[in-house]
């Protein structure tokens, strides 16, 4: 049993490691794509048949770039830091229950690392730590744009978080439980959780591009001041983990969305796993569209809205829902 | 075996980070150090099978870490190292040393004599967080409260001495007023 379900639980791991580090890759080539349509360019189309190749090459490229560590940097933590983000990124996805449980040989695989009956916390939570990457990367860098990166990620990270999670307790006090699989088992037997706490789902979501650093939100690594932000500094492989981290991230918070409020895989049959990850590609597709669509804001709009207009609305909700319960 | 390992590994890298926190003069090793330091301590309550203590630690923790790294960038240049004012070396060594050996003292002693025991022993059934919330909001309600008060009081004094200009919002004013604003403190510097 103890070997069975170690072997079990390091392919699983490996699986997902692999899975998402390819998906964060082919996740570039969409939102390049996407983006091209959206802004009526043609995006990539000379490596391969409608630039599918793009990816592999610029897979080649991150591998054999010169690691530069510059002069003046806190060599340590500035090795470290794109480590970080890359590793919590896939930390967080041990509590994700990815497909419903099914069988293969006569053995039943759970699609999820480790059932925690905390998963929704460990998520949110592990993901957070995900920020201290571009802070660590933006401090060690002795320069001075990497530095106000740094700071820019301290204020999304102090905004966001208290929205999230003051976002999520409403529907944790409907499920009366923190684990995504009962989450998913109590929209099977209530209908999803959207109707009953729509204003939840809409904060959980904008506090989702916050937490991924996406557009509106993208003010971690400022696009406007032409250089990349915390990233300046960085070149090859480093610079390729910062980018592996964040659309792992995309697409995990993509898959806790729809789990969380959008009845996830269902009863567990093929059509709802099918569902599921309909829901997860729309969610990151959104995430795409809002880059296209969008202008950033500035970091002190991003901490009015957070505190003076998401919290107090949030706080609204977690009381009206626990009124509604009580009486 | 696995927690044996997971526990000596754990113990390590805690008194590690935590031996590097308090060692080095560089502010961004000492600040990251401690963050992962209190981010490892998680490991105990994830081993002990407090699920929902050991995601609390991580939370908690990396919040208020992250406000000190704030500070820290405020007043340090944090690629170089701070020049330490360092007193006599021995009375700090010293002092430090008895009160850790108290702490222990002072926890170990009740576990020695086998006094301490489960008041309130685990309900059946009930899960991890259920739990905390009920040994929360029965026996430890006045501690949670009064704590709970004391947050509100020093959240409010920050807020009264942090918005000396609360009324006045950069993100409400549109672009001419802000550079009618700067151009009066222009004045006034000019003045």
């Amino acid at each position: 049993m103890e070997t069975a379900y170690l072997i079990e639980t390091i392919i699983k791991v490996v699986v997902i490691l692999l899975v998402f580090s390819a998906l964060a890759g082919i996740g570039t080539y969409f939102e390049r794509k996407v983006l091209a349509f959206m802004q009526r360019r043609l995006g990539p189309v000379n490596v391969g048949p409608f630039g599918l190749l793009q990816v592999g090459a610029d897979g080649i490229k991150l591998f054999t770039k010169e690691d530069i560590i510059p002069t003046n940097v806190v060599a340590p933590i500035f090795k470290i830091a794109p480590v970080i983000t890359a590793a919590t990124a896939f930390m967080a996805a041990a509590a994700i229950p990815f497909l419903p449980q099914f069988d293969i040989f006569g053995y039943t695989v759970h699609p999820i690392v480790s059932d925690i009956d905390v998963g929704i916390l460990y998520i949110l939570g592990v993901m957070a730590v995900g920020l201290f990457g571009p802070m660590l990367g933006g401090m060690a860098s002795a320069n001075k744009f990497s530095l106000l990166s740094a700071a820019r990620a301290a204020a999304v990270f102090i905004s966001y978080e208290v929205v999230t999670g003051l976002a999520i307790l409403a529907p944790i006090m409907m499920v009366g439980s923190l684990s995504l699989i009962d989450f998913n088992n109590y929209q099977v037997e209530h209908g999803w959780i959207v109707w009953s706490q729509p204003v939840a789902f809409v904060l959980f979501w904008i506090a989702a591009f916050a937490e991924t650093g996406r557009t509106p939100f993208h003010l971690i690594a400022n696009d406007h001041e032409i250089i990349d932000g915390f990233g300046t500094e960085y070149s090859g492989m480093r610079w390729g983990l910062f980018f592996i981290g964040e659309y792992a991230n995309m697409f995990f918070i993509s898959f806790v969305i729809p789990i969380l409020f959008l009845g996830g895989f269902g009863d567990g049959s093929f059509l709802g796993a099918m569902a599921l990850l309909g829901k997860m590609a729309f969610f990151f597709f959104f995430f795409l569209w809002t880059r296209a669509a969008w202008p950033d804001v500035r970091p002190d709009q991003l901490m009015w809205l957070c505190w003076k207009v998401l919290m107090p609305v949030a706080v609204i909700n977690v009381v009206i829902t626990g009124l509604v319960m009580m009486f | 075996m696995f927690e044996a390992v997971a526990f000596y590994l754990f113990a390590f890298l805690t008194i590690a980070m935590f031996f590097i926190t308090v060692t080095t003069s560089q502010a961004l090793y000492a600040l990251s150090a401690l963050a992962a330091g209190m981010i490892f301590i998680s490991g105990f309550f994830f081993i002990l099978g407090a699920d929902f203590l050991g995601a609390v630690q991580i939370i908690v923790y990396t919040g208020a870490v992250m406000a000190l790294y704030a500070f820290g960038m405020m007043f340090f240049d944090t690629t170089r190292e701070v020049k330490e004012k360092k007193g006599n070396k021995f009375i700090v060594v010293g002092l430090a040393t008895l009160s850790a050996v108290l702490v222990v003292a002072i926890f170990a002693a009740p576990m020695l004599s086998s006094n301490v025991l489960a008041l309130y022993p685990a309900i059946e059934g009930a899960g991890n967080t259920q739990s905390v919330g009920l040994v929360l909001f029965t026996k430890y309600l006045i501690p949670f409260e009064v704590a709970a008060i004391m947050l509100l009081v020093a959240m409010v004094a920050g807020i009264v001495l942090a918005g000396k200009k609360m009324d006045l919002s950069l993100t409400l004013l549109n672009a001419e007023e802000i550079e009618q604003m700067d151009a009066e403190i222009n004045k006034k510097v000019l003045s």
